[in-house]
């Protein structure tokens, strides 16, 4: 497949499981634990997709996509927002913001996720 | 039937009710609502009877009434003030609902991502060490949350019992230092302990002080800003014992130092460091101190760092 994402997602338990299992999909993917990275490595490595917690440290989730967007290098790779929070103004706000998905982590498998990271690589 | 006569007796059984939301009976609206209502009824007999005796002199009714509606007014008053109270403690039951079943949800839902993976019979023994290690993480992580919240559940009821013990207050940091030994050094930061000689020893409950000791050293150390150091003073002043945890990390915002021992607060740049945290460590750590006898105080500037010390008595 040769394609790569950019993860960024502060949970180490979440980098080894969902990280791990796309690797196995033949899908590399890039490691940032905090938002100052994300973006930077965003920009660094031009990934094919980004999947993005939004409750972060150094840069909220939100102001992660905000940068992203607003950045000519970075503003047409896709982002799957990957959270926990499910209020309606946070799934608004972050689609407002860019994304093209949002999932809530308690509600998907991890082969669901994987599924829409196949599809949103499709589009 | 019966289980209907009694769901009806519980709605009107205002004690129950008033007892449910914490509130005092003066302070209970229902129980206002009734006073209330029992004058106007008494207040229109009165009045009935009064003026039917007193027809000649109506001043005397204008007045009892003038008298009665007054009261009631300050009646009203006190119940709108009371549904606030009310509505309060509803608000804040729903706030603690939402932030702990927020912290429950992320390590449960690793759990459950975690697990699927290790039914999978491909994988390696490696990952599912791995994964066994990531389970076991997360359980604890559950685990520390409720204990956290069971403390706090007793410091409200005051229900927080105390098993006395003379101990030496440098063994328990000494101890408490050490469990956060890892943690200290992934963070980059040095610990040190500086004790004056000849410190008595003291009659307190080494757990909860160790537990309090641990929030406050483990604050230090995740607030680090990348590394640095930390000193820990004891010393003895006057009939008190000091312990004293000096740290150059991020500092707490003055807008913020007057919260920081409410439950649930959790400083603006204090989530820039660290994601996960409940915001309870330094109410229970103050609590403590408290219930042995203490005081729990702090100093700090904002990305300079933070002193934090508390006192407990040396009892003969």
């Amino acid at each position: 497949m040769n394609k790569q994402i950019l993860f960024i997602e502060d949970e180490q338990a979440l980098q080894k499981t969902l990280g791990g299992v796309i690797e196995k999909e033949g899908i590399k993917i890039i490691s940032a634990l905090n938002g100052e990275n994300g973006i930077k490595l965003a920009q660094k490595k031009q990934p094919d997709l980004i999947l993005l917690d939004l409750i972060l440290p150094r840069k909220d989730g939100f102001e992660v996509l905000k940068n992203l967007k607003s950045n000519e290098e970075t503003d047409q790779i896709p982002v799957i927002v990957l959270t926990n929070l499910e209020a309606m103004e946070d799934i608004q706000k972050a689609l407002r913001l860019g994304a093209t998905t949002y999932l809530v982590k308690a509600n998907y498998e991890i082969k669901e996720v994987i599924k829409k990271i196949k599809t949103a690589f499709k589009e | 039937m019966k289980e209907k006569e009694n769901k009806f007796l519980d709605g009107i059984n205002i004690f129950k009710e008033c007892y449910r939301y914490n509130i005092k009976l003066w302070q209970c609206p229902q129980f206002l609502f009734l006073i209330m209502g029992l004058l106007i009824v008494i207040t229109a007999v009165v009045s009935y009877l009064i003026g039917t005796k007193y027809l000649v002199d109506p001043r005397i009714v204008a007045l009892i009434v003038l008298i009665i509606t007054s009261f009631l007014f300050v009646l009203a008053f006190i119940i709108v003030h009371s549904f606030e109270k009310l509505a309060q403690a509803n608000r804040i039951k729903a706030e603690f609902v939402g932030i702990v079943s927020h912290q429950l949800r992320s390590p449960l839902s690793n759990l459950k991502w975690v697990t699927t993976l290790l039914l999978d019979e491909s994988i390696s023994k490696e990952e599912k060490t791995e994964y066994i290690n990531l389970v076991k993480e997360n359980t604890e992580r559950m685990m520390n949350l409720i204990s956290d919240l069971l403390i706090v559940s007793k410091i409200q009821e005051n229900q927080i019992i105390f098993d006395k013990k003379e101990i030496s207050l440098e063994k328990i940091t000494e101890e408490a230092i050490s469990s956060l030994s890892s943690l200290a050094k992934a963070s980059n930061v040095e610990i040190n302990l500086e004790v004056k000689n000849n410190l008595p020893k003291i009659k307190t409950d080494p757990d909860r002080i160790k537990a309090a000791i641990d929030n406050l050293l483990s604050n230090a150390v995740k607030y680090s800003n990348g590394g640095g150091e930390i000193n820990i003073k004891i010393s003895k002043k006057h009939n008190k014992i000091k312990l004293k945890i000096i740290d150059n990390g991020i500092g707490i915002p003055e807008e913020d130092q007057e919260h920081i021992f409410k439950k649930f607060f959790r400083c603006k740049n204090a989530f820039k460091y660290q994601t996960q945290g409940t915001g309870l460590g330094l109410f229970i750590a103050r609590a403590i101190i408290e219930k042995a006898g203490g005081k729990l105080n702090f100093k700090s500037r904002k990305e300079k760092g933070s002193i934090f010390w508390f006192t407990l008595p040396i009892k003969k």
